[in-house]
């Protein structure tokens, strides 16, 4: 008798822990759109298992994820919030099959697949014959990007950062990079990131080959800071460093601040 | 013999160094003159562009029929924007060009914005053509100038290496043809946009300088900007503050401030306005550790900041999370209607959830008129006018400013359409279709 009462227990604990028989692998958070990371590549495999997701996981929570979500739980008489929370995640976990193994597998050798249900997995695989070796971490495959801006436009932005301004504070590198976007929007120069930085004699680190110095990290978030709208400058297209500016037209500019070694203005 | 083979090798090591030294010599010219030669294709491009806007503008001065006219106009829109290209390859930047620069970018705009318009319907006004006639006379001067400056390059072989050498090592004495003859040109601009020959309708497209008409009240002293930063970011008070003033450049007076704990690493930075203290930007650069907290977490933390600083009334419109780091748009919402223009945003740490970044110039800067007005057009109606294609998802009213920067009541929409999402905004009172963009923020990464 008490035998069959600690099964049962044992029994009632387990169905506890593990609901419906599958292991809940999401984290607690909710998901939202923007967010990336493991919890978004299981959020899409489950979505694409289910058939509502039909992009790439590649753990980049886009719009594709979020209309899919909100497909699903739509069909599944959830509200419509396009967040990934308890109750929806719940759901999802019941209704779908995630097979982490062979995502991860696939992301860290580079394979394009697709994660269906009802379709073997090893149909789901298209090899990259040529990049074959070159194996990666098994994380997110795609970036968020500003609106308008590529990895490698940022890439060039902070190369020019890097090569005008690293010994500066982390703020003048932020204001080099606010410079160059107010460029863009400013009718005396050129509209483009390439037509900004490499304008003939716009700015010395391109002049005399410093551009071409590997960019760290801290040059990236300052371009970063910039594109989404942090402009340390108020406005300012130029910039000098009065220890060393020969021109005198340059010190005729309107000046806004001083920020490290370089004066912006107008 | 030990003699005549030292003269022997002697010989060698003189000739190689001098073959050595020769093709330096022919490597080094070969470079000098490609780039001589980019910065003439420039040149001269720019001299027969101008020219040809010149007699564009001249044809469609003639013009009268608008089927032509929108055709005209266009074109002149794409040679305006190709010298505006050209004058942004030449090393003029140390030469002050931007007036001439300025000058075709407004053509430019010009006859983009009238050419796109349907010219039967609302035909070019009696300023437009006063305007147009304006443009085609000052660019005639800029090509006279132009052309003589190029028949100077060309009668005396100039070289414009050395404009760049006598501008990078500012050499007054010297008198460069090119650079005097450019200088004529720039002048003669200045002449033409200083006055008001170019009607309304022309300065009109000047980019505006609104500064921050929100920031009200009275001018608060650098212990209050302390004090305010203090508040705003949450601060112990052991903190060492630097306060300076912002220079005569600035379109609006503020204090700039630069924070810094030693027990910190990284230093805080912030700018207040002086009238009335409103914060204007802040921006923490301490090291960011690996992310603890999701990014709606984060969201809600970046809210409850807003709250708690008396921005009421805002609500999250893009969340995006950058390794270690949130970015967060929020926008004014009033009954249901977003408001675009007053956007603020705000990075949040994912390592404790604490606002490492706050920026308010969108918000302190825009003017919307209160109270909004009320949509003429019904939603259907302004569905009727997408793209049937579109799949709809969401609907929302809202404010955005149009493409004569001004505000302007809309119907938004989100749709699908293939894989792509589209957001859409229908102006509520005309129909017409405003803005169209897709919305993509995802790019994959390459290796």
């Amino acid at each position: 008798m008490a035998r069959k009462w600690v099964l049962f227990i044992a029994l009632a604990v387990w169905t506890c822990i593990y609901p419906s028989g599958h292991a809940f692998a999401f984290s607690p958070q909710v998901i939202q759109r923007g967010a990336v990371g493991d919890d978004v590549i299981e959020l899409q495999a489950r979505l694409q298992y289910l058939g509502f997701y039909n992009g790439k996981i590649d753990g980049v929570f886009g719009w594709r994820t979020y209309w899919a979500l909100r497909n699903f739980q739509y069909e599944y008489g959830l509200p419509v919030d396009g967040l990934a929370g308890s109750e929806t995640k719940r759901k999802l976990v019941n209704a779908s099959k995630y097979y982490e193994q062979f995502v991860k597998e696939q992301i860290r050798q580079g394979n394009d697949f697709t994660h269906y249900g009802g379709i073997p997995l090893s149909q789901q695989v298209k090899k990259r014959g040529s990049s074959a070796g070159s194996v990666r971490a098994a994380k997110t495959t795609a970036s968020n990007v500003p609106k308008g801006f590529s990895q490698n436009d940022i890439r060039l932005m902070a190369n020019a950062v890097y090569g005008e301004a690293r010994g500066e504070p982390y703020i003048g590198q932020v204001a080099v990079a606010a410079v160059i976007l107010n460029r863009l929007e400013h009718p005396s120069f050129p509209d483009t990131v390439a037509g900004v930085i490499f304008q003939p004699g716009a700015f010395t680190a391109v002049a005399d080959g410093q551009i071409w110095l590997t960019p760290n990290e801290t040059a990236k978030k300052a371009v970063l800071d910039a594109i989404n709208g942090w402009d340390p400058t108020g406005g300012a297209i130029y910039y000098f460093n009065p220890a060393t500016a020969t021109s005198a037209w340059i010190w005729s500019r309107p000046q806004i601040k001083r920020i490290g070694n370089h004066i912006f203005c107008k | 013999m030990v003699r005549n083979l030292l003269i022997a090798a002697l010989v060698v090591a003189v000739v190689g160094t001098g073959y050595w030294g020769y093709r330096e010599h022919q490597e080094k010219n070969a470079i000098l003159i490609h780039a001589e030669n980019n910065y003439q294709r420039a040149f001269h491009d720019l001299a027969y562009q101008i020219d040809l806007l010149h007699d564009k503008l001249g044809a469609t001065l003639a013009m009268n029929s608008h089927a032509s006219l929108s055709p005209a106009l266009a074109e002149v829109w794409k040679i305006a924007s190709e010298a505006h290209s050209d004058v942004g390859q030449l090393p003029l930047s140390l030469l002050p060009f931007n007036k001439t620069q300025e000058f075709l970018s407004k053509i430019g705009e010009f006859s983009y914005r009238t050419a796109v318009r349907d010219l039967e319907k609302e035909p070019l006004t009696k300023e437009e053509y006063k305007t147009l006639e304006a443009l085609y006379k000052s660019a005639g001067a800029i090509r006279q100038e132009l052309r003589n400056v190029q028949h100077l390059v060309l009668e005396n072989n100039l070289r414009w290496m050395d404009v760049e050498l006598a501008l990078a090592t500012n050499d007054e004495k010297g008198d460069n043809i090119i650079i005097d003859g450019l200088k004529a040109v720039e002048k003669n601009v200045d002449t033409f946009s200083s006055s008001s020959e170019f009607g309304p309708s022309f300065i009109g497209l000047a980019n505006e300088e609104k500064g921050f008409v929100r920031a009200k009240g009275r001018p608060i002293s650098k212990a209050e900007a302390k004090r305010i930063a203090r508040e705003f970011l949450g601060l112990k008070g052991t903190e060492n503050i630097k306060v300076t003033d912002s220079g005569n450049g600035a379109d609006e007076r503020f204090y700039s401030l630069t924070i810094h704990d030693p027990k910190t690493k990284g230093d805080i930075y912030m700018d207040v306005t002086k009238n009335g203290g409103y914060p204007i930007w802040a921006l923490n650069s301490r090291p960011i550790g690996k992310p603890k907290i999701s990014l709606h977490e984060a969201a809600n933390r970046g809210m409850a900041f807003l709250r708690r600083h008396q921005f009421t009334g805002f609500e999250l419109y893009d969340s995006t999370q950058y390794d270690n780091v949130a970015v967060l748009t929020f926008v004014k919402s009033e009954d249901g209607i977003r408001i675009y223009p007053e956007a603020i945003q705000m990075k949040v740490a994912l390592d404790n959830g604490h606002v490492v970044g706050f920026t308010a110039r969108d918000y302190l800067s825009s003017s919307i008129p209160r109270p909004l007005p009320k949509p003429t057009l019904t939603v259907e109606a302004a569905k009727k006018k997408l793209n049937p294609h579109l799949k709809v998802m969401e609907e929302r009213q809202a404010v955005i400013m149009n493409d004569l920067q001004k505000p302007v009541l809309c119907y938004e929409f989100l749709g699908t359409l293939g894989d792509e999402t589209y957001q859409l905004f229908i102006n509520a009172a005309t129909g017409l279709e405003e803005k169209v963009e897709k919305l993509e923020s995802v790019e994959p990464n390459y290796r």
